[in-house]
Parts: C-alpha cells; sequence; structure tokens
C-alpha cells in the first residue's frame, strides 16, 4: 500500500462531500477543496428535492454532522488545484487558497455585515437581490464564517475591519499556496446551468419574466430574494400562471446533446411549488420526453393527478413579451393535438439544462467534447464522480460518490 | 465518576446585549456550585480556550460551555473524550432570538441604565442548569471495541454481487459470493449485448459478466458458492454466523457484513394475456425471450420459425401501469433500441418500430438514442397499443392511438415484443408491487393488530432477526430505507443493497451501484470494529446499556427498534446485539421500566434536564412549555431561526434529543406533574415521505401519543398540552408561529393546575 493514505475531492457539492465523509469514516484522510465560500455547492441553492419534496438543507446537514467529529476531513473553500504532479498513490498536489478577508477567528455574529457601506449582487440568489459587501453566504453556510467581496468594497473603508471584536477580518490577506501528497484524487467539480443568453428562441436571457429553473429553486425558498414568494422579476407581482420549457438547451446539437436528466422532474416539483403557493395557480409543462425514470414515476403520477399542472408535448419555436403586462407569449407546436398555437404566461421558467463545470478547463483530468470526465477517460489514479463525470441527479450522484471513494480506496491499496 | 466541573461562559457575539453575565455567573457559580467558572468576551478565542484546557488538566471533567450552538466551535471546545462536555446555546437559542436588553435614560442627569430583558435572562438561567444537569449525570463514552469478522457476503453472483466481491477483495477484504444458480453473471451472462456503460454511451457492448466470473475466478480472496442460498443468517454486524445450503450440505461461514445484490426478475408476461394477447398470441414474446434468441444466434417467430425481418416493441409492458408495475423501469427503453439494433443487424430490410410513451433515455444514453435515430429502419412513435391482431399466416397486426401517426393506425409486424418491466426480487411473495405502499414499513407488528394480512418476504437472507427473517421492504418491495441520501442503507444495519434490487437500474447503474454498496460495507465494519456507530451517527462511541434485572419482558424495546437490533430470549427479555444499534434511542423512549441507558443519554439525564426548568407558580406571563426537538433537523432549524434574528416564544425551553422516538413518556408525566404547562414535540416528518434519520423514529413518538393521552386523563389536564409538530430543517421562518400557535392555545386553558404542588 501507498504510504500516503489519504485522497484529494475536487469540488465540495454534495458529490465531494459524499466522497469525502464515505472515504474519511472508512479511516483515510481527505482533503476537500472548494472554490466557493461555503460546502453544497448547487445543492445548498436547491429549495426542495425531487421527489420527497425534502428541504437539501437536511441532507446537507446530515453530511455537515458526518464532517464536524471526523479529524481525517480537511476542509479548504475558496480553494483551487493548480498544479497536479507525480501518479497513483504519490501524487503532489498544490492548492491555491484565494484571500477570504475572514480568519478562523470569525464566530459569524455579523457585525462586519452590520457595519459594511458597499453591497453586491447575491451569487447565491443569481444575482436577483443583494448583499453586503461583508457576507455570510447563506443560512446554513459551512464553515460557518463570513466573506468579504473586495471587489465590492470602496477604496480605503475599513469599517468591518474596525466592528469586528475578534481580529477576524484581515483585509490584506492574500493568496496562499499549499501543497498536498495524495495517493489518489477524485473530481467532483459537478455543474453550471446552461448560459440563458445562449438560448435565441428563448429570449436570450434578455426577458425579465423568463427566468431558469435554478433562479426559480431561489424564488422559493426561505432564503431566497422574496423569502419564498413566487414573484415575478418584472414588477414583483404574484406568479400563478407559470409555463415550464423543457430540454431548454439540452437534448440540441447546437447547445448540449445530452439530456440533462434533472429537468422533468425539477419542473415537476416547480409546478408543485406553485400549486402549494397559490390555490389558483396554473403550471404548464412543454416537453419532449417526459423523463421520470424508476420510482420517480409516481411524482409525476402526483402532478397529472392535479389538473392545473398540464403537460403539453411539444417544442417551444418562440416568446415574445407584452412590454405593457410583462407577460410572456410562447409559440408552439402541440405535437399531440397536431396544432400550432400560443400561450401567454405571467412568468415562464427555462428548465436550462447542466453543462459540466469542467468544461474547457479540466485541471488533471481527461474531459469528452462535452466537457465530461468520462471514467475511462481518466489516467491511473484519477477519477471523477457526479455530474462531472455524466448528468445526475442528487440521488445519483450520492449512490455514485460511495463507489468513486472505493476506487479511489483501491487506487491507493494497489500502489 | 469523581465530577469536577467548569462552567465557561461567553459574554461575545451580542450575548452580553441580552443577558446579564453577571447574573448568570452567580448562577454558574452559587446555585450550580461550579469549581471553576469563567466569563470571557471572545470564549473561543485562542487564550479563553487555553485557559480552559489548563482547567481540564488540573481536573476539571465535567465542562460546561454556555456560548454558541455546538454546531459551531465544535473543534474549539472539544477536550478530548474523557471530559464530558455540554454545550448551553446562549447565542443562537437565546441572545440572538430574545429580546434583548434596553438602554434606559434616568433621573436628571440622564444616566444610562442597562435594563435586561427578564424572560430572556429566566430563559439563560434555564439553559445553563439544564445543560448542567445534563452533564453531572453523562459519562464518557466507552467504546465496544471489538475483534470482528471483516469478510462481505454477496448474496446474487449477477454483475452487481460479482463486482461488489471483487471491489471488497481489491481492498484486501475476504468476500464470500453465493449464487443460487450453477452459475455467475446473472441476466448480464444470459444477454447478447449489453447497455452501453463507456465512453460518450453511444455504443453497446459485449456483455461484462465473462470478464468479471474470469476475475472472480482468478482472485484469492473471494470464495464462490454455487447452486447455493443463503439458509440462515444469525448474529449482528461482525459477528454473523451464515449458514450456506448448495444441494443438501450445508456450509458455515463467519461474515461481517452483507451486500444484497439479489436483482430483478421480469414483470411476468402472463398478467400481460388480456393486455397484450402474451400466452395466447404464439409471436408476442417478452424482451428476455428476444434477447436469449439473439443469444443463441437469430430471431425467427415463435409460430413458424421464420426470421423476424419487422418487429415491434411496445415499451412499458407492465411498466408505468397502475395495474402492473406503477413505477418506471428504467432500462426498457435504451433496451428495445439495442434489440432494435440486432433486428437491423440481421438483415438490411429487416425494420424495427418501437412504440413508446415517452423515450426516456437520461443523461448520456441520449447519445444511444440518437444513433438510434439515425438508422432508417428503425421507427420510434409515441402511441398506446390498443389492441393485437393475428391475420392468420402469423402475421400481426398492432393497432396504434394516439400517436404521431395519426389517432389510431394498424401496424404490421412478423414479432411483437414486450418490453417487460423489471422487478425487485425481494418483493414480498404473496403481494402484487402495486399493493405495496410505504405501509408496509410498520408491517410487522401495527398492521397485524389491526388484521391486515402479513407480507410473506422472499426468503433472501433468512435473518435470525426478533422482526423477521428478511429485511423490511418499502413501497414496491424494494428493500431501502431512504433512497435519496442514504441510498444503501437497508432497514437492518450492515447489510446494504445493491443494483437493481434497490431500484431498477442497467449494467452502468449496477456497477456502479455495487462498488458504493462494497464501500458501505466495508465502512460498516471499520466502524464497528472502532466501537463506533454507523450512519447517521456515524462515529458514535456510545451504545445502549441494559438493566435487565428490571425489564418486565413487556417487549415494547424489541418490537419498536426500527432496525431489529434487540432479540428476546425465550421469557421475552431483550438480547442486545450493539452492533446492529444506530443509537437513536427508540428502545429507551420505548421502556416503560426507563432500564436502557447510554452514557451520555438516557430517561435519567433528559429527565433531570427538564426537572432543571425553573418552573414560576405565580406568574401567567411566565408558564413553561417544554419543547423536546430533534437534534437533526429541528436543531439545526432553531439554530437558522436565531441566526436570522428571528424571535421564538420566551415561555418556551428547548430540549434536544436523538430522534423523537426516544421521547420516554415518564418525561412529559413527570413534566405535567411539576407543573409545566405543555409539551411539545418537534421532529421530522413521517407517513410516506418519512424525513426521520431513523426511518420510524418521529413516527413512533406520534404513536406513543395514546399513552401520553392516557397520563393526561389521569392527571385530569387537557389533550392539547401535548402535541407534536414536523420541522424540516428549512422551516426556521415559519417555526416561531408554528410553536407560538401551540403556545398561544394552551395558555388559553390557563396553566397547568399541578403547578406549585
Amino acid at each position: 500500500m501507498a504510504e500516503n493514505k489519504s485522497i484529494l475531492v475536487v469540488g465540495g457539492g454534495i458529490s465531494g462531500i459524499s466522497v469525502a465523509v464515505e472515504a474519511a469514516e472508512v479511516g483515510y484522510k481527505v482533503h476537500l477543496v472548494e472554490r466557493n465560500a461555503y460546502l453544497g455547492g448547487r445543492v445548498a441553492q436547491l429549495n426542495k428535492y425531487f421527489p420527497k419534496l425534502c428541504p437539501p438543507y437536511c441532507g446537507l446537514e446530515i453530511n455537515f454532522r458526518r464532517i464536524r467529529p471526523n479529524p481525517d476531513i480537511d476542509v479548504l473553500t475558496m480553494s483551487e488545484v493548480v498544479k497536479v504532479q507525480g501518479g497513483p498513490g504519490n501524487f503532489t498536489v498544490t492548492v491555491k487558497t484565494n484571500p477570504r478577508y475572514v480568519n478562523e477567528a470569525c464566530t459569524s455574529c455579523g457585525k462586519c455585515a452590520e457595519a459594511c457601506p458597499a453591497e453586491r449582487a447575491n451569487g447565491f440568489n443569481y444575482g436577483m437581490d443583494k448583499t453586503k459587501a461583508a457576507y455570510l453566504p447563506h443560512t446554513l453556510a459551512f464553515p460557518m464564517r463570513y466573506v468579504i467581496d473586495r471587489s465590492a468594497c470602496a477604496s480605503g473603508c475599513k469599517a468591518c475591519e474596525e466592528a469586528c471584536k475578534y481580529g477576524a477580518v484581515v483585509l490584506d490577506q492574500q493568496p496562499a499556496t499549499t501543497e498536498l501528497k495524495v495517493g489518489s484524487i477524485v473530481y467532483a467539480t459537478g455543474w453550471k446551468p446552461y448560459d440563458m443568453g445562449n438560448l435565441k428562441l428563448l429570449g436570450e436571457g434578455k426577458m425579465k419574466n423568463v427566468i431558469s429553473n435554478v433562479m426559480m429553486e431561489r424564488l422559493a425558498s426561505p432564503g431566497g430574494p422574496t423569502g419564498g414568494k413566487i414573484l415575478r422579476p418584472s414588477d414583483g407581482k404574484e406568479a400563478k400562471v407559470v409555463g415550464f420549457v423543457q430540454c431548454a438547451g439540452s437534448r440540441d446539437e447546437n447547445h448540449l446533446s445530452h439530456c440533462s436528466s434533472i429537468c422533468c422532474m425539477a419542473s415537476i416539483k416547480q409546478a408543485f411549488y406553485l400549486r402549494e403557493q397559490y390555490a389558483d395557480s396554473k403550471a404548464e409543462i412543454f416537453y419532449i420526453d417526459l423523463r421520470t425514470p424508476g420510482r420517480y414515476e409516481k411524482f409525476l403520477n402526483r402532478a397529472q393527478a392535479d389538473e392545473n399542472i398540464k403537460f403539453t408535448k411539444g417544442k417551444v419555436a418562440a416568446v415574445s413579451e407584452d412590454p405593457s403586462t410583462g407577460d410572456i407569449t410562447v409559440e408552439l407546436e402541440d405535437v399531440l393535438a397536431g396544432t400550432k398555437r400560443k400561450a401567454t404566461v405571467e412568468m415562464l421558467v427555462l428548465a436550462t439544462g447542466m453543462e459540466p463545470e469542467m468544461k474547457g478547463s479540466a485541471g488533471a483530468a481527461s474531459v469528452s467534447q462535452d466537457g465530461f470526465a468520462l471514467a475511462d477517460l481518466q489516467k491511473p489514479g484519477i477519477y471523477s464522480t457526479g455530474v462531472a463525470k455524466s448528468p445526475v441527479d442528487v440521488m445519483t450522484s450520492i449512490q455514485d460518490a460511495a463507489g468513486t471513494a472505493l476506487k479511489a480506496m483501491q487506487s491507493i491499496v494497489r500502489s | 465518576m469523581d465530577r469536577k466541573l467548569g462552567i465557561y461562559l461567553c459574554s461575545g457575539c451580542g450575548i452580553s446585549d441580552a443577558v446579564d453575565m453577571e447574573k448568570l455567573e452567580k448562577v454558574a457559580s452559587g446555585e450550580l456550585k461550579a469549581a471553576s467558572c469563567a466569563v470571557s468576551p471572545f470564549l473561543c478565542g485562542k487564550e479563553a480556550s487555553a485557559k480552559i484546557a489548563a482547567d481540564v488538566s488540573d481536573g476539571v471533567n465535567t465542562v460546561v460551555i454556555g456560548a454558541c450552538s455546538p454546531r459551531v466551535m465544535y473543534d474549539v471546545f472539544n477536550f478530548g473524550p474523557q471530559t464530558v462536555l455540554e454545550r448551553v446555546n446562549l447565542r443562537e437559542h437565546v441572545a440572538w432570538s430574545q429580546p434583548g436588553a434596553e438602554i434606559k435614560t434616568e433621573g436628571e442627569g440622564g444616566e444610562t441604565k442597562t435594563v435586561f430583558t427578564e424572560s430572556t435572562q429566566m430563559m439563560a438561567a434555564d439553559y445553563l442548569r439544564m445543560g448542567v444537569a445534563k452533564a453531572m449525570k453523562a459519562e464518557p463514552p466507552e467504546p465496544l471495541r471489538q475483534e470482528l469478522t471483516k469478510t462481505v457476503l454477496v448474496v446474487g453472483g449477477g454483475v452487481t454481487g460479482m463486482r461488489a466481491a471483487l471491489d471488497a477483495a481489491a481492498l484486501g477484504y475476504k468476500a464470500v459470493l453465493v449464487e443460487k444458480t450453477g452459475a455467475l453473471g446473472g441476466w448480464n451472462a444470459k444477454s447478447f449485448m449489453q447497455l452501453p456503460t463507456k465512453g460518450d454511451f453511444s455504443k453497446a457492448e459485449e456483455p461484462i459478466a465473462g470478464e468479471l466470473i474470469a476475475q472472480v475466478r482468478a482472485e484469492g480472496n473471494i470464495k464462490v458458492y454455487l447452486n447455493a442460498e443463503v439458509t440462515k443468517t444469525a448474529g449482528a454486524p461482525g459477528m454473523y454466523d451464515v449458514t450456506i445450503t448448495s444441494g443438501g450440505t450445508e456450509a458455515q461461514e463467519k461474515i461481517g457484513t452483507i451486500v444484497m445484490a439479489v436483482g430483478w426478475q421480469p414483470y411476468d408476461p402472463a398478467n400481460l394475456a388480456d393486455k397484450y394477447g402474451y400466452g395466447n398470441i404464439a409471436n408476442v414474446i417478452t424482451s428476455v425471450q428476444l434477447e436469449e434468441m439473439a443469444k443463441d444466434g437469430s430471431i425467427k417467430r415463435p409460430s413458424d420459425g421464420k426470421a423476424a425481418s419487422s418487429v415491434l416493441f411496445i415499451q412499458c409492458a407492465g411498466s408505468r401501469d397502475p395495474q402492473h408495475l406503477p413505477y418506471c423501469s428504467s432500462t426498457c427503453c435504451a433496451t428495445s433500441l439495442r434489440q432494435a439494433g440486432y433486428i437491423r443487424q440481421s438483415s438490411g430490410d429487416a425494420k424495427a418500430i418501437i412504440v413508446y410513451k415517452d423515450m426516456r433515455t437520461p443523461g448520456l444514453y441520449e447519445n444511444y438514442y440518437k444513433q438510434a435515430q439515425n438508422d432508417p429502419g428503425i421507427f420510434l412513435t409515441k402511441g398506446e397499443v390498443t389492441g393485437i391482431t393475428e391475420e392468420g399466416n402469423g402475421n400481426l397486426v398492432v393497432e396504434v392511438s394516439d400517436s404521431f401517426l395519426g389517432e389510431k393506425v394498424g401496424i404490421r409486424a412478423d414479432l411483437v415484443v414486450l418490453a417487460t418491466g423489471m422487478v425487485p426480487n425481494t418483493k414480498p411473495l404473496d403481494r402484487a408491487s402495486n399493493e405495496l405502499s410505504i405501509r408496509t414499513l410498520a408491517m410487522d407488528y401495527d398492521d397485524q393488530a389491526k388484521g391486515v394480512k402479513p407480507l410473506t418476504p422472499a426468503p433472501v437472507l433468512n435473518l435470525q432477526y426478533r422482526q423477521g427473517p428478511e429485511v423490511p421492504t418499502l413501497e414496491y418491495g424494494f428493500p431501502d430505507s431512504h433512497y435519496i441520501c442514504f441510498p444503501y442503507e437497508t432497514q437492518r444495519t450492515g447489510i446494504y443493497a445493491a443494483g437493481a434490487v434497490r431500484s431498477p437500474m442497467g449494467v452502468a447503474e449496477a456497477l456502479r451501484d455495487a462498488s458504493g454498496a462494497a464501500l458501505k460495507a466495508i465502512q460498516c465494519v471499520e466502524l464497528t470494529s472502532r466501537g463506533a456507530a454507523v450512519h447517521p451517527r456515524a462515529g458514535d462511541m456510545t451504545y445502549p446499556e441494559f438493566r435487565l434485572e428490571s425489564c418486565t419482558q413487556c417487549k415494547r424495546c424489541t418490537e419498536e427498534c426500527p432496525f431489529s437490533t434487540l432479540d428476546e430470549d425465550e421469557k421475552g427479555t431483550p438480547k442486545p446485539n450493539p452492533t446492529r444499534c444506530r443509537r437513536c434511542g427508540v428502545c429507551m423512549g420505548a421502556c416503560p421500566q426507563r432500564i436502557i441507558s447510554f452514557k451520555n443519554y438516557s430517561v435519567d439525564i433528559i429527565g433531570s434536564m427538564i426537572k432543571a426548568v425553573d418552573v414560576p407558580t405565580d406568574d401567567d406571563s411566565q408558564m413553561r412549555f417544554i419543547c423536546l426537538m430533534c437534534e437533526n433537523d429541528a436543531y439545526p432549524a432553531l439554530d437558522m431561526l436565531g441566526i436570522n434574528r428571528l424571535k421564538y416564544h420566551n415561555n418556551l425551553r428547548i430540549v434536544p434529543v436523538r430522534c423523537l422516538g426516544s421521547v420516554n413518556v415518564v418525561w412529559i408525566a413527570d413534566a405535567l406533574s411539576r407543573g409545566v404547562d405543555g409539551i411539545i414535540m418537534a421532529g421530522c416528518k413521517f407517513g410516506e415521505d418519512y424525513q426521520c434519520h431513523f426511518i420510524k423514529g418521529s413516527e413512533q413518538c406520534n404513536k406513543r401519543m395514546d399513552n401520553v393521552q392516557e397520563t393526561l386523563q389521569r392527571l385530569s389536564l387537557e389533550p392539547e398540552r401535548v402535541q407534536q409538530i414536523q420541522v424540516t430543517a428549512s422551516d426556521y421562518a415559519q417555526l416561531p408561529a408554528m410553536l407560538d400557535k401551540i403556545v398561544e392555545g394552551i395558555k388559553s386553558m390557563g396553566p397547568n393546575p399541578f403547578k406549585g404542588f
């Protein structure tokens, strides 16, 4: 067995967290490297999981509970892998940690944010609201520590530093590099939502009331920009008639050729958010195929049983905005009816797909043309998991993470 | 143990803006008799925490920290396993969620005075008393370290089972592989081709079974039993005695953990006789039969042996159908595309028609679908098959409605293939898939009492367990417990399901699943051998201990344990099996004799905490409500309430519990007879989409409400004084209103008449 019984996990979303805790609970040392200021990735930004409609905060907390007492998990947030050398059993990895401008003394008391005069667009809520330049990423942030977005600070301002009683604000913090010796590497770099700006037929991201499904998650979430009320962006009006365009970018050679595999369930889930919130709401889902495999079928059945959730098989050909009302009109071909028709909605949600985050920047992993780090493309000792490997849902990511942890352990035992 | 108590209070993070620290310190050093007591404005700072560590090396063995939530700064406030540590949450649960002090100007000189809110001060003092009461009774854990067997038993020799055994062996563990038939390989070995597992998933592949069989044969760490079944599994994780019977001979194996990879069976096509003429029309076959023909070399129709040149596939034959399999079998769409490829390869003019409801090729399987779409000889249409008729010459006409081709069309075919779905081999024998609901959870005892016909589980492991011989199944017969967050965990510790028995899946997913289940199995024996609990309390070094001399053999603990941890002797006395235990404390909650306890969690410890709450007798504005709160979800929600500076009712006192299932009715009875005005139990959602980390702890708590109501009746108290609410981790914004509603409702009934007795 290699002397170095440790594993590097790149990416601290649900996949990376799962790989880390699964391996560490067997007794392996894990370095979990995350680019953001917090763990949880895209899952932290979800309102509910399908099909149980249970909160992802529960799923994250159960994992944080596993991380907290485990001395074998070393969490490095705001960090990126910049160099990988060596081979299985003996990799040397250079990790760059970007400044958080807040050190370990932070108690998350919030005085820095109270004192901070500057604001920034809140990326966690996909820019739909603002936070102070000194901010807590979200209510269940792990680590529970503030961050300062220096790009939003006025020059010379030290309000946060002066407000902090614990010496936790370090405005001149510099990037730091660390060298890690690891036996194997797992890429769990996840995905980003496909850019609506590329979807010419669907408004190019320019219509206020055409939003993406990830934004819809934040609108429905208690920590979101509207405190969980589904209000449309143009005028803050309750959005009660909402359309969902499936495969917005997915299953399309001009955009993402793969099926993103989660969007059907996601739109059904979001239709439930809407139906639960407004008794007089209506949802219409425009789809190519309804892909709710396995036990997700029941989730679809539940939606089909609601007469205010309508499913229309058809491709959306164009969308237009009524400047006076802000409403959106969708032109579509209703395949089963054999007709072309228009539908007007108060808000349109594009079920944008998952684009692998590694597209174009793979690091030590090898990626396919589509940007997926397919398992059989990898060099010895390097593994990929979750959406880095193929478009999958949370359930499959957690399933895959356990197996990937085992492969990463095997590589160490072999070398 | 001889106690030396240290109480350390933090005044930072706004705590001293809400709590009069001087007064609180007096409670600590006076009433609570701390041997060492300190207040620091920055308790988690290096200096203050070093002082606590110094006190610990000077003999303080019981440390109570009155500061922030135990969910933060856990690394700072860690004084080793031998020190009893209790965190009193003065920050999130008091200072951040209760009214703070007011600065008042007095007199002519304009002198300012800080006026603390009385209710906030009372709450802080109570939490401190409660924390100390708990700490003074808690003991450091004494982990049960044992020499255990780490061998992995894999039941099922298909690709999933073989992969799991190989993966365990590759990490140096011994594996025993038991296969029911005479050959390894399962369905995969009987297939002509398999769905893609590699690359961009665009190409069908040679079945992997052959390669895996060769690897299993070459692996010295894997012992294979063929034509064999597990006829008895006695013991517990790390110490199973498994009897394997093969051809009438029995063999014994010492086993540490089990991977259940017993696979699937095709949905019985006999059930599709009416719908699709299976059994009546010779040329209607199943996808399994087609696969066998392809493997044998030629696809001929059964009626006359003619090579089938136009083949129609009916998708969802049995699946996505409430009369048959209500779920989708996930792989049939891709399988029919693969089999359409066989037809196309058989001759240039051969054609395949696939009639589907939705073409389900998610993720990278889309690439596989695309190559079929590009084949001019493969016709794909959405539609419903409404009838199949024979033309007399063996040719069939399939009537399809609602298709792209028109409202109702007849399509000629030589052969019709039913894409029958997958049924888990754990499906109980005497129930159809669509008759198995989540209610099977409680089947073992509750429903039997109500006269519901018991399930006959499919024999797989023949466990010698109190609650029955097999792993319980949930809806449709899948043996899981929560397939989103802990996919491999069954309702029996140390036994992990993998592959198509767990959920309908194809070969690529099954191979991944096998590796994952192998990991969970190995993790179980490793954690267990260190004396630690497995998921979800991984690392917990405590375990339930029984004062059996006081047991009355009521059997509640053995019946209510969600994991069948406890067996019984002939008299009905529980026989603990700590390595099967998940440490939820449901047994402790069930026990009327209070004989079950953990070193740091017991009926006495929590009861003492509740008794430590000061119950004012003469102030109606200070009625007292105990909230027994699940520490998994509700407690973090209350923390988040504080982080968002929301307020919760100042008459409440929060008592964290491992699971609502661990709530013992005696706590409620004692509290009410002391004059506590009401009790709220806040825990996870139960029922169909349950979120309880211990499957049915919160449900069990709810069931025990009958006993609670008896207690209330006995005390002549209103039933509304005790209520259970379901709280998720994200409910922090609604939580104040949820709690207020109950508190105000009880307040309107007036104080508990037992106050002051």
